[in-house]
């Protein structure tokens, strides 16, 4: 495979002012549409790499690029989409104001926003709903609103920082499907961090398995599970199989896994 | 998928049943300010209490006296008390608009300078701070004087006075909502690459309605007050604050009437105080816990 990265990193470390080394020599190339998940404890820096990769933040040394541009272009070029473990909706807005946000931002006429916003809200099933305050919907309805925020311009990457890490068990799992169902109908790329080792094997094409103090990558793990995934993939020994090897390579690096990470799976 | 239960009962909505509430609850709180003030006249009255202040009818008049006075000519053949302070309450209530307009834009424009540059903010809010310390009276004067002999007109200097109350708090309080979008609100617009002035219109603006309404309702009863009481030194006879110095002269034959305009400039501050209201029930439409 010759083709560009969607995201390339190259040597990438964190040092915060602390002198907490929180990213240390991290290699990772993301392959375009690809599907791929950070894992691993709290304070392994998996956040802190999603919001380099995002140009949120700075790395202390490497090279982020994304689409063959450094991060900072990228991010002028509105390259990605990015869904925060809060909703992160503005209270004064409609859900069809929040949606339309980037919109705005981007100066799209205000026809061509409606018509997309229309879009986006069948896509995440909220039609009815456009009106709405954020207040007045669940936190699951509240990530929906996000990731059709995120989507609405057509980002080719999505960067998800433990989305549906607040939200209950089963409005997570119904989730999870949706998400799939809008990454293979978007063909973008999606980057995504996760506490659950269920949900990284159920979602990804590959797994980067974290480790910390400090944060490196310990291991990448291929998920050859077949799409699309249902409900019935949760309970192919296949799956099992993955999340066994996810838990074991988390485990297996010693330091300290914190045990909701190995109930998690379960 | 949208069978999932929307919470009603957080919709910031007044009801009927709520508004009623409220009204009841206005009327027994002026009941029971009308017992408490006749309560201890009687007692005072009865057992003759001389301090703080001696309780007798010239410092403590009858609430009922007061009313009735409003409804008396001031002089014979002339008409009701009511009607000149009516016509007093309209020129206080000019002098105050203009005012609470002068400071609410001076405060909000302030606030956003100040927004922009921590330098600034270090710079800046001690002396706004400070010259809140000045006492308005002592400003006042020296406002229409040196106002008048550049022309302008006394009850706009006046209208001065009342903004340099009303800026203050729309000016701290706007600067707090400016500044109070959370790291992931400005993450996300960074994420958008927003440039400043998006950030302001889109997220740090909007953000700031709440506080900024909440130092309105500060500031639109003390536009009133710095209306009244920047009238006294330009010796305005046209508005309320004119009428208390006049009546507050007559105290000793009537005291009912300088108490019954203390109740119309009450009412006049309560009055913009409740337009503010109102206008906030309109324009917010906020999660009620955000909501300052």
């Amino acid at each position: 495979m010759n083709e560009r990265p969607a995201v390339s990193i190259q040597g990438v470390s964190k040092h915060f002012k602390a002198g907490v080394t929180a990213l240390s020599g991290i290699d990772l190339d993301v392959r375009p549409q690809e599907f791929i998940s950070l894992i691993g404890p709290s304070g392994c820096g998996k956040s802190t790499l999603l919001r380099i990769i995002g140009d949120l933040i700075d790395p202390s040394e490497g090279v982020v690029e994304v689409n063959g541009k450094p991060a900072s272009q990228a991010r002028r070029d509105h390259d990605y989409g990015i869904v925060f473990q809060e909703a992160v909706l503005y209270d004064w807005r409609t859900v069809s104001k929040n949606i339309a946000l980037p919109l705005e931002l981007l100066r799209w006429g205000r026809e061509k926003r409606t018509q997309r916003v229309n879009e986006m809200l069948r896509l995440v099933e909220l039609e009815g709903f456009e009106d709405r305050r954020p207040w007045e919907l669940s936190g699951g309805m509240q990530q929906r609103v996000a990731i059709a925020r995120a989507l609405s311009f057509d980002p080719s990457l999505l960067l998800m920082d433990e989305p549906f890490g607040a939200l209950d068990e089963m409005t997570r799992e119904r989730l999870n499907m949706e998400l799939l169902r809008i990454w293979e109908a978007s063909g973008s790329t999606i980057v995504f961090v996760t506490h659950s080792i269920a949900e990284a094997v159920f979602l990804s094409t590959r797994v980067v398995v974290m480790s910390p103090r400090p944060g490196q990558i310990a291991d990448l793990v291929d998920i050859d599970l077949p799409y699309p995934r249902t409900a019935e993939t949760r309970e192919e020994p296949r799956f099992f199989e993955l999340v066994t090897g996810v838990r074991e390579r988390l485990a297996g690096r010693g330091a300290q896994v914190e045990p909701e990470l190995l109930e998690d799976a379960t | 998928m949208a069978s999932i239960a929307v919470d009603h009962t957080t919709t910031p909505r007044i009801g009927a049943l709520h508004g009623l509430r409220r009204v009841g609850l206005v009327v027994a709180g002026i009941a029971v300010f009308w017992a408490l003030w006749e309560g201890y006249r009687w007692f005072g009255e009865t057992v003759g209490i001389t301090w703080p202040f001696t309780v007798d009818a010239t410092n403590m008049p009858h609430i009922h006296d007061m009313l009735h006075a409003l409804t008396e000519p001031l002089q014979p053949g002339g008409p009701p008390l009511i009607q000149l302070e009516w016509h007093w309450a309209l020129f206080t209530a000019k002098e105050a608009f203009l005012g609470f307009v002068i400071g609410g834009l001076v405060g909000f424009g302030l606030a956003v300078l100040l927004a922009h540059s921590v330098l600034l903010r270090r710079g800046l809010v001690p002396y706004i701070v400070v010259s809140q310390t000045v006492p308005i009276l002592a400003v006042a004067p020296m406002v229409v004087v040196g106002l008048g002999t550049k022309g302008v007109t006394p009850w706009v200097s006046v209208s001065v006075i009342a903004a340099y109350l009303t800026f203050f708090p729309v000016a701290m309080n706007t600067l707090r909502g400016l500044l109070s979008p959370k790291p992931r609100d400005l993450e996300l617009m960074r994420s958008y690459a927003a440039d400043r002035r998006s950030m302001l219109w889109k997220l740090r603006m909007p953000a700031s309605l709440p506080f900024v309404f909440s130092a309105l309702k500060i500031s639109a009863t003390a536009s009133v007050i710095g209306a009244i009481i920047g009238e006294t030194p330009a010796s305005i006879q046209d508005g309320l604050g004119g009428a208390i110095v006049n009546f507050n002269q007559y105290y000793a034959t009537g005291p009912e009437r300088l108490w019954a305009t203390n109740i119309i400039c009450a009412a006049l501050g309560f009055a913009f105080f409740g337009a503010v209201v109102v206008v906030e029930h309109f324009v917010l439409r906020r999660a009620p816990e955000h909501l300052v």
